[in-house]
């Protein structure tokens, strides 16, 4: 702005807000350009040096262990004699425990999209901030209340499930449902919240259609307005994968945290909390196991975002 | 509102539509009464820890009390560097994507690696940040650590708002001022900007509740001490040590300490409402203003 | 408007803030100054906050901070030269010392094996705890308490109390938990809230909300730890690299309060055992 005052441009704008000339500052301007690239490139390199540092610390172990033994061994003793690296329970706990967050989320996600965007009373409106507050809320606090409140209740469950079994290794608690459903709440207000915009994007003809075709509300809602939402709800489906899968901090407690065969009542250790609970004690070898279950997460949400995105292309 | 639909107040047939009726309406009481649920809950249990000593003072062993001054400058000393390093670094970016670039194969690039950065967990970040920024820079658990990595975590947000906030901007706009000869940066820097403003401020808001949220990333990277600086320590605080108050959250809840963990669980569940709020101000700024209604966030 | 005034309340509600909770810490006249940075062992982390409280007070000058991040991760930091002092709940390992560290047992320590509120059992043996912890007795009817399912609660691969006790035990790696928990507070907190539970933790860290037991008829105290009957007893080291004489100014003062008296009241505040005049 001093420049173009110094150079007398001011008056030439007279009376414009613009203050300035076709010459203002070239010097300002060259820079300006190199700088804004600069920026973007700073997010090519950051995703770059992370992959590659991902990669540069999660490979050794690799070589080290093998990779048929690292993925596909049923054994974790990172501390044993002869120590063990086997992670398969551990991928097959996050994929297990993903799996049943999103089978219980998604549904309800769904529903309530519907709700919001359909139902067009008052109350939608209440439902929509408890949503947005949901998502305002920091993943630690799902883990207080799952640790508090949730694994007590699922205690109980346990103790009449398998009342009187012998076999059963009781983790009190805090086993992979308890996770899942943690998960599952955590998940929701992403899932409502690509689905109701997805809903609301229904061109609204094909819902006069099927209404004029004498279909009621629910039915055109099942049968024409969700299925031509579909490619939106799904990258809501994979938004909500992504965030389960890579969640660490809100179910390192209420997991249980033994290597164990992935199942509802089974104390297990996901690939998240895996990294969190051990890196503190790990050393040489068991740390890079450690680096190489980083890159295993990484390399599976890679693979979710890259679905996600066909996803949201073939919906436009 | 975009939506015309009122498909569930209409006429509705059989019995199965009022039983699908009937799981509709439950799933979206079951979202609400989990919310309020929830934060009933963690409100009616922090609300006893919560004393003036309690903010005014740091955990004492010796003494036996609870306090969070400590996680409180921490979370503000990180939320201030990591904002500082971001906003310029987002909006940059954006003004790049949006002004510069036309739609070359780096732009792909470039939209490609926010969105990946984006689906990135935090844990990663985490482990990026202690072996990059710690060992390899040198940083160790610092501050500074924890705000760098942090950064590299909230950019996609302020990319993607600023970006939307851009190309909300009438292309009038541009024309009309470059129309007139002024330089480019000049129209970006006078027009531009102030006219994605609200778009800008909603994704820092974002951020915020994001860092503020944040509790895996910052173990690795900001370590977890509790203390409080001297007014001389201030400066050198970046390089120090410190935990934030959500990773305090975590580690009170894992000492089973539940009582202070709902403290500090019902100051972040305060912060995140006042945020709500924030957001919401800006938002029917947006609608008041000229700019077409934007996407929500 | 509204905005500008909310953040402006903000803003001004942190100053407030910042100037009171300042004001309190501002440092006096100071003989040392500088900082002492402790890493490691999560078993001390109450320990040894205690003593940094108390020295800081001695010494406001000088900042002590402390990360908990497990024994072994803290001896590789003051191995690696990013801690002055490493925390570990156990005895160091040959390899270690190899590399340098040096022993210095600050405390003693003993672990109690501790059952939830509801139970009945008051006391175990040895042979029953390697039973239970091997996975052969599963219920807490086979020690003569009510009908309920054993959950055996323990820690982390890698935890200086999870090598202690298995070696102390006799079982080592042969141990089937059902939860495996990265802190000792997370360990307290499951017995706590969990009926049936049995976990293991530093005997400084037991509170009302668990039952300590009584192992072969010794009740896990400082006294019974002090006097070698406790069998599951092990230091709390803080390692240096290099012997203290050695070290810098900082890190004597710190242990010439540790081990001096004002130091030894604190360990025994906090529940722990003061190691033998001859015994370090």
């Amino acid at each position: 702005m001093r420049n173009g005052k110094e150079w007398g441009l001011e008056a030439r704008e007279g009376g414009f807000h613009i203050r300035g000339g076709a010459n203002t500052g070239t010097a300002a301007e060259r820079w300006a350009r190199v700088l804004f690239t600069a920026c973007a490139w700073t997010v090519i390199l950051a995703v770059a040096s992370i992959t590659l540092y991902m990669i540069a610390n999660g490979l050794p172990a690799f070589f080290k262990i093998g990779w048929k033994e690292l993925l596909f061994g049923r054994v974790w003793a990172p501390t044993a004699a002869e120590p063990k690296f086997g992670i398969l329970y551990v991928i097959l706990a996050s994929l297990a425990g993903t799996a049943l967050a999103v089978l219980l989320g998604v549904p309800v996600g769904i529903l309530t999209a519907v709700y919001l965007a359909e139902s067009g009373r008052p109350g939608a409106e209440l439902v929509r901030q408890a949503v947005e507050l949901l998502a305002c809320i920091p993943s630690v606090i799902f883990g207080l209340l799952g640790v508090h409140l949730l694994s007590p209740l699922i205690y109980k469950l346990e103790l009449r499930i398998f009342a009187g079994s012998d076999t059963h290794r009781f983790t009190g608690g805090a086993n992979l449902l308890s996770a899942s459903l943690v998960l599952a709440v955590m998940i929701l207000p992403t899932v409502i919240h690509m689905s109701e915009a997805a809903i609301r994007a229904v061109a609204p003809d094909i819902r006069e259609a099927s209404l004029a075709l004498g279909a009621s509300g629910v039915q055109t809602i099942f049968q024409v307005v969700l299925p031509a939402a579909r490619p939106g709800i799904a990258a809501g489906a994979a938004l909500g994968v992504g965030r389960a899968a890579g969640e660490a901090m809100a179910i390192t407690l209420v997991s249980g945290g033994s290597v164990n065969m992935p199942l509802p009542f089974e104390s297990v250790r996901f690939l998240t909390t895996a990294i969190v609970g051990e890196m503190g004690y790990a050393q040489g070898v068991h740390r890079q196991v450690l680096f190489s279950i980083g890159l295993v997460l990484y390399l599976f949400i890679m693979a979710v975002n890259i679905t996600l995105n066909r996803a949201v292309k073939e919906g436009k | 509102m975009k939506g015309k639909g009122v498909l569930l107040s209409g006429r509705q047939g059989s019995p199965p539509d009022a039983f699908l009726l009937a799981v509709i309406y439950g799933a979206a009481g079951l979202s609400v009464f989990l919310l309020l649920g929830m934060a009933g809950y963690v409100f009616s249990r922090g609300f006893r820890s919560l004393s003036l000593r309690f903010f005014m003072t740091v955990t004492s062993e010796l003494k036996g009390t609870t306090g969070i001054a400590g996680n409180l400058l921490n979370t503000l000393y990180i939320t201030v560097l990591t904002l500082a390093l971001a906003v310029p670094l987002g909006v940059g970016g954006a003004v790049y994507l949006n002004e510069y670039a036309g739609r070359g194969r780096l732009v792909r690039l470039v939209e490609f690696a926010t969105e990946v950065l984006a689906g990135i967990p935090s844990v990663i970040f985490g482990l990026f940040g202690m072996v990059f920024f710690g060992n390899a820079l040198g940083l160790g658990y610092s501050l500074l650590n924890g705000a760098l990595t942090l950064a590299l975590m909230v950019l996609p947000l302020i990319v993607r708002n600023t970006q939307q906030a851009l190309r909300a901007v009438p292309e009038g706009y541009r024309n009309g001022a470059l129309g007139m000869g002024v330089p480019k940066w000049y129209m970006i820097r006078t027009i531009l900007l102030p006219a994605a403003g609200p778009g800008i401020r909603t994704g820092i808001l974002l951020a915020v509740g994001r860092i503020v949220g944040e509790s895996a990333a910052l173990m690795f990277t900001a370590g977890s001490a509790r203390l409080l600086p001297g007014w001389k320590g201030l400066l050198k605080k970046p390089l120090e040590p410190g935990g934030t108050l959500a990773l305090e959250l975590y580690l009170q809840m894992e000492n089973g300490d539940y009582g202070a963990a709902f403290g500090i669980g019902c100051v972040l569940l305060v912060f995140a409402l006042l945020l709500n709020f924030l957001l919401k101000l800006g938002q029917t700024g947006k609608t008041e203003g000229h700019l077409p209604e934007n996407q929500p966030y | 408007m509204r905005e500008r005034a909310i953040f402006l309340l903000i803003a001004g509600g942190l100053i407030c803030w910042l100037s009171i909770c300042g004001r309190r810490t501002a440092a006096p006249a100071e003989e040392l100054s500088g900082s002492i940075c402790l890493a490691g062992s999560t078993s001390m982390e109450k320990l040894s906050n205690g003593l940094a409280e108390g020295f800081m007070e001695k010494y406001p000058g000088v900042r002590v901070t402390v990360e908990c991040v497990g024994s072994g991760a803290g001896i590789a930091a003051v191995v690696s030269g990013s801690a002055d002092i490493g925390n570990s709940s156990r005895s160091l390992k040959p390899e270690e010392k190899e590399r340098g560290a040096v022993e210095n047992i600050v405390a003693l320590d003993g672990i109690a094996v501790c059952v939830d509120p509801g139970s009945r059992v008051r006391g175990l043996t040895r042979q029953e705890l390697r039973k239970i912890y091997t996975g052969r007795i599963t219920d807490w009817s086979q020690l003569g308490g009510e009908r309920l399912p054993i959950v055996v609660i323990g820690h982390t691969a890698g935890s200086g109390t999870r090598e202690a006790f298995e070696e102390l035990l006799g079982i080592e790696y042969a141990c089937v938990y059902a939860n495996e928990l990265s802190s000792t507070g997370a360990v307290l907190a499951r017995v706590a809230s969990t009926p049936g539970a049995i976990g293991y933790i530093s005997m400084e860290a037991v509170d009302e909300s668990v039952i300590p037991l009584e192992l072969d008829g010794v009740a896990p105290v400082p006294e019974n730890v002090e006097g070698g009957n406790y069998i599951l007893s092990r230091p709390f080291v803080m390692a240096t690299a290099g012997e203290i004489g050695k070290q810098g100014e900082l890190v004597r003062a710190w242990f010439a309060y540790v081990l001096g008296e004002e130091g030894r009241a604190v360990v025994e505040q906090m529940g722990l055992a003061v190691p033998g005049e001859g015994q370090e």
